[in-house]
């Protein structure tokens, strides 16, 4: 018995703060957030009744959130392209040899360092939609270099518009996924590389079947870090836009409605975007637990 | 017979004289091409930063859309022959506008990335070295915490703000920055421990420390480098964060992110000049880290990537 209370004590001493916290401020308050959802509370005034999943009908047959959803899906897959190409494609270029590497590095994987708020504030600037004389930024430079045609009115065009906010995006962490890549490079003993040769592989055998297999993983973790936090965009929406219905995903949208007291939509809206994250993360959290009991 | 080929192979003229010579100035050119994209991709880069610096500069009156990638027509040490506004305006009007938010931001980074990397370590610690029951679900609930949007938990968390009647300041911010940094804190102190050997706390045992002795006197020791990266990340993301800001606080007692915004969105005609001093004033202390200590900034990220 004392020996028990000796070995499980101090452990669960140290722990047990986060254990009852996150139970608290995560999983409790994904509760309430659920439970809130379900309810009839469309106003200041407490829920009367519990309507179950009127609420998740109702937004899943409504067009302004059709939309949202579909701005979303747009902004993810240019923003994850965008990403994992230059990325990619700046770890590559670095990984086989350049003078001054270190420079290159610290000035594409920079912005990573500023925040949304503040990037937002230039680019709400750059992607300004007015054409022709009264062009700015990206429009103006387009315009200058002679490629006018270029010239676009960014997120004020449907649809595509969202293609314009992942623009920023991508200029922000690119650099992220560039030096996840140039870790999964450098991961690559050298002798490996050497051995292939040796065999005689070409160029791109060597990529095609030695180095591409090894950096699986990495692009793994960077295909989920991304489409994570793509899945969480808000920041960047709020800062160049703000909340206005071109660029609405159901995070602003969940903003709006929270703002105009509806506080079952927003609950509703904010649980379909967790069913949503769910589906990339859960498979990734155990697909983690399981090659860390492998590694065991 | 394999071998033969391979030696008349490496034997053929075509290796040995002709290839070098072809070879040099193919790969000059590759070399060169390559260098003028990276160089190409790194002006790209620069842009926004370009705008940003150089509309800050300007007079009000020359900040016109139309010639927003020209240098300033008057730099701000050149004053106005009317004594009107010049570039330096902009700066003191966005260091008054920023200068009481970003001490604000500073009272929540810090106390937010302190007690929540403290926290971690303890849960590292345990989470590396005590193989209680069920330790990997726990660990993975844990970790989840990380990737959940926090819209999930936003509409009870304002309610339970008024209901609590909690105020809409930096102090209702650091407690929420702490239970959020959590996870993240505890994942980074987890896989940094893990790296800890083992004969260090069977030694520990041996000479009969208990758990929270060994803890004390030989973990927490070796745990700077870990304590660089989770504060380093958890200063970075309280400097930056915007969700919570706006949701649980107001321009007049909240974080530099929300000044910000109002700065470049205001009801008044957007200065933009001032916007753009103030979006690099408010970077300068994310970029500073960046700078002094971009290699554990580094790690910081890829920590962040949980295991690459």
């Amino acid at each position: 018995m004392h020996k028990g209370i000796r070995n499980w004590g101090p452990p669960l001493l140290l722990i047990s703060p986060t254990i009852i916290i996150l139970g608290i401020f995560v999983y409790g308050l994904i509760g309430a957030n659920v439970s809130v959802a379900m309810s009839n509370r469309h106003s200041l005034q407490p829920a009367t009744e519990f309507v179950w999943f009127d609420n998740f009908i109702e937004l899943l047959t409504e067009d302004r959130f059709l939309h949202s959803l579909l701005n979303l899906l747009v902004f993810t897959v240019i923003f994850m392209v965008g990403t994992m190409f230059f990325g990619f494609l700046w770890a590559w270029m670095l990984d086989k040899g350049v003078t001054a590497e270190g420079g290159f590095r610290s000035i594409y994987l920079f912005p990573m360092a500023v925040s949304f708020v503040a990037s937002g504030v230039v680019w709400r600037w750059l992607l300004n939609s007015a054409e022709g004389d009264r062009a700015s930024g990206l429009n103006r430079m387009l315009e200058t270099i002679g490629l006018g045609f270029l010239q676009n009115s960014w997120w004020n065009t449907p649809i595509w518009g969202m293609a314009a906010i992942a623009m920023p995006a991508i200029w922000q962490l690119s650099g992220y996924v560039m030096a996840l890549f140039l870790s999964g490079f450098r991961g690559i003993p050298e002798e490996l590389r050497e051995a292939a040769r040796m065999d005689g592989a070409t160029e791109w055998q060597l990529y095609r079947h030695v180095i591409f297999p090894q950096l699986n993983p990495v692009m793994l973790s960077a295909l989920v870090i991304v489409a994570h936090m793509s899945l969480k965009v808000f920041d960047l929406i709020m800062s160049i836009t703000g909340a206005i219905y071109q660029t609405e995903v159901p995070h602003t949208y969940m903003w709006i409605a929270l703002t105009s007291n509806d506080y079952a939509k927003s609950a509703a809206i904010a649980t379909v975007l967790l069913a949503l994250v769910c589906v990339f993360i859960i498979p990734y959290l155990v697909h983690l637990a399981r090659s860390e009991k492998r590694t065991r | 017979m394999s071998v033969q080929t391979g030696l008349e192979r490496a034997a053929s003229p075509r290796d040995i004289a002709v290839a070098p010579t072809a070879g040099k100035a193919k790969r000059r050119l590759g070399r060169t091409a390559k260098y003028v994209i990276l160089i190409g991709f790194v002006i790209v880069v620069l842009m926004p930063v370009y705008v940003l610096i150089v509309t800050s500069l300007k007079p009000p009156s020359d900040v016109n859309p139309a010639t927003s990638w020209g240098l300033p027509v008057r730099w701000p040490w050149e004053p106005a022959v009317d004594g009107g506004p010049t570039g330096f305006d902009n700066w003191t009007t966005a260091w008054s506008t920023l200068a009481a938010p970003i001490g604000r931001t500073f009272l929540l980074a810090i106390p937010a990335s302190l007690i929540s990397a403290l926290l971690g370590s303890m849960n590292g610690f345990v989470l590396s070295r005590w193989r209680f029951p069920h330790a990997d679900i726990v660990f993975t609930l844990i970790l989840f915490g990380m990737f959940i949007p926090y819209q999930a938990i936003m509409t009870p968390l304002v309610q339970m703000k008024t209901s609590l009647g909690m105020p809409s300041d930096i102090s209702t911010l650091i407690i929420v920055h702490i239970i959020f940094g959590l996870p993240i804190c505890t994942l980074i102190f987890r896989n940094y421990y893990v790296s800890i050997p083992n004969e260090l706390m069977e030694a520990a045992r041996v000479d009969g420390a208990g758990m929270l002795t060994a803890y004390w006197r030989i973990v927490l020791p070796l745990s700077l480098p870990g304590f660089v990266v989770t504060i380093i990340w958890q200063f970075t993301s309280a400097w930056n964060d915007y969700l919570f800001a706006l949701f649980l606080t107001n321009v007049q007692g909240g974080p530099v992110s929300l000044a910000l915004v109002n700065l470049s969105q205001g009801a008044q005609l957007a200065n933009y000049g001032a916007a753009m001093a103030g979006a690099l004033i408010a970077s300068v202390p994310t970029l500073l880290v960046y700078i002094l200590l971009g290699k554990y900034f580094i790690g910081g990220l890829m920590s962040g990537s949980v295991k690459s």
